[in-house]
């Protein structure tokens, strides 16, 4: 190969640091294979043939990427709208979404271990430094010896629609403000573990410290899908697959809108 | 991209000439979705996936052609309702495959 190809370069070290990147290419039309590279606040690299097609298609980039979504445009040949022309597959590669699971117990890891496969930036976080250890949880990406909600005071804005926040402490002492905290943020997934009885007992306290029904409604506790999972292995496909099922829409039953016991 | 970047570091590292096919479209239901990658050194040796593994082997061939001097170009695989493509999927679906060297 010739010299240094500048936008796989660029590319791959974006990708490697897990930083928003988003890549445009011409697949059909004049100069298939031409690209653009963008990245968030810097100038775009590359081109597609004219200035004109560069800053249309650059301005939509941004949008897609933004928004995370990854597809087809057409356009013409000076970028113009309502032709087809030129088509552009633009890329987007949004940073990984996040797990954040409070409590280091024997769930953690598990729980851990299927957020990897789906491809999380996991993070555990307990207050007790005997528990949250590394090497009791070497899958995850970081472990932090914390309040759970002093982490999510300090860091609630990074959680965005596709993170998710489990909640597996059991005791209301840790969950309680946790939950409260992760309330006041956009994460798109919130779950408590817990029995039937001890959600409610949790929710009782929720109301106690003003959370509304509205915010009430958030929570996925019991945590997880009624598919009698057992082990924390099983477990943790119940909540990997509630929190998919959430952003789909799907109907999947969750433990939250079902009754009886959960493990059968 | 993201998970085949080692295996591609790999084989230029080598001094290995790669092709990367990419999903840019989805006609129907398809396994993959936008932006799933494949590439293919030019000993044919294969990293990523584009579908559920129906016309990863058609896609070998494809970019083998495109190494040895073939345009870079969409490829097309699946039914339809009025033709049908030399390789299906079993999902039904069409899917449109960007593929071409990594000259970039």
């Amino acid at each position: 190969m010739a010299d240094p190809a500048p936008i796989y370069e660029i590319l791959r070290e974006r990708l490697r640091a897990e930083e928003p990147v988003a890549l445009a290419t011409v697949v059909e039309g004049p100069g298939a294979g031409s690209k653009l590279l963008v990245v968030p606040g810097q100038d775009p690299v590359g081109s597609l043939g004219n200035e004109d097609l560069d800053r249309v298609v650059g301005r939509d980039v941004r949008g897609e990427l933004d928004a995370g979504r990854s597809g087809m445009r057409h356009y013409g040949p000076r970028g113009q709208a309502g032709e087809t022309t030129v088509s552009v597959f633009i890329e987007s590669f949004a940073p990984p979404p996040q797990m954040w699971i409070f409590g280091a117990v024997d769930f953690t890891a598990a729980l851990a271990r299927v957020a990897k496969v789906l491809g999380y930036r996991v993070t555990v976080c307990d207050a007790r430094p005997v528990f949250a250890t590394e090497r009791r949880f070497p899958m995850a990406d970081e472990v932090v010896v914390d309040w759970p909600h002093r982490l999510v005071e300090a860091r609630g804005a990074e959680l965005g629609p596709s993170d998710a926040v489990c909640v597996l402490t059991h005791d209301p002492k840790f969950d309680v403000p946790a939950i409260v905290a992760a309330l006041a943020t956009d994460v798109g997934y919130l779950g408590a573990m817990g029995s039937r009885r001890t959600d409610e007992d949790r929710r009782e306290r929720l109301r106690a410290e003003g959370v509304t029904e509205e915010q009430l409604a958030r929570i996925m506790g019991p945590i997880g899908l009624d598919i009698g999972a057992r082990t924390p292995e099983e477990t943790a496909i119940s909540i990997l697959a509630e929190v998919i099922a959430l952003r789909t829409g799907r109907p999947a039953p969750s433990l939250r809108d079902t009754a009886g016991s959960i493990h059968r | 991209m993201r998970e085949i970047l080692d295996d591609i570091e790999r084989w230029r590292a080598a001094g290995k000439r790669v092709a990367v096919a990419r999903v840019v479209d989805i006609d129907g239901s398809g396994p993959r979705e936008p932006g799933a990658a494949m590439a293919v050194n030019e000993d044919g040796e294969v990293a990523g996936s584009v579908s559920g593994g129906c016309v990863e082997g058609a896609v070998v061939t494809e970019a083998l052609q495109i190494l040895q001097g073939a345009e870079r170009r969409i490829v097309t695989f699946g039914y339809s309702d009025d033709e049908a493509f030399a390789v299906g999927l079993t999902c039904g679906g069409t899917v449109h495959l960007f593929i071409e060297p990594l000259d970039w």
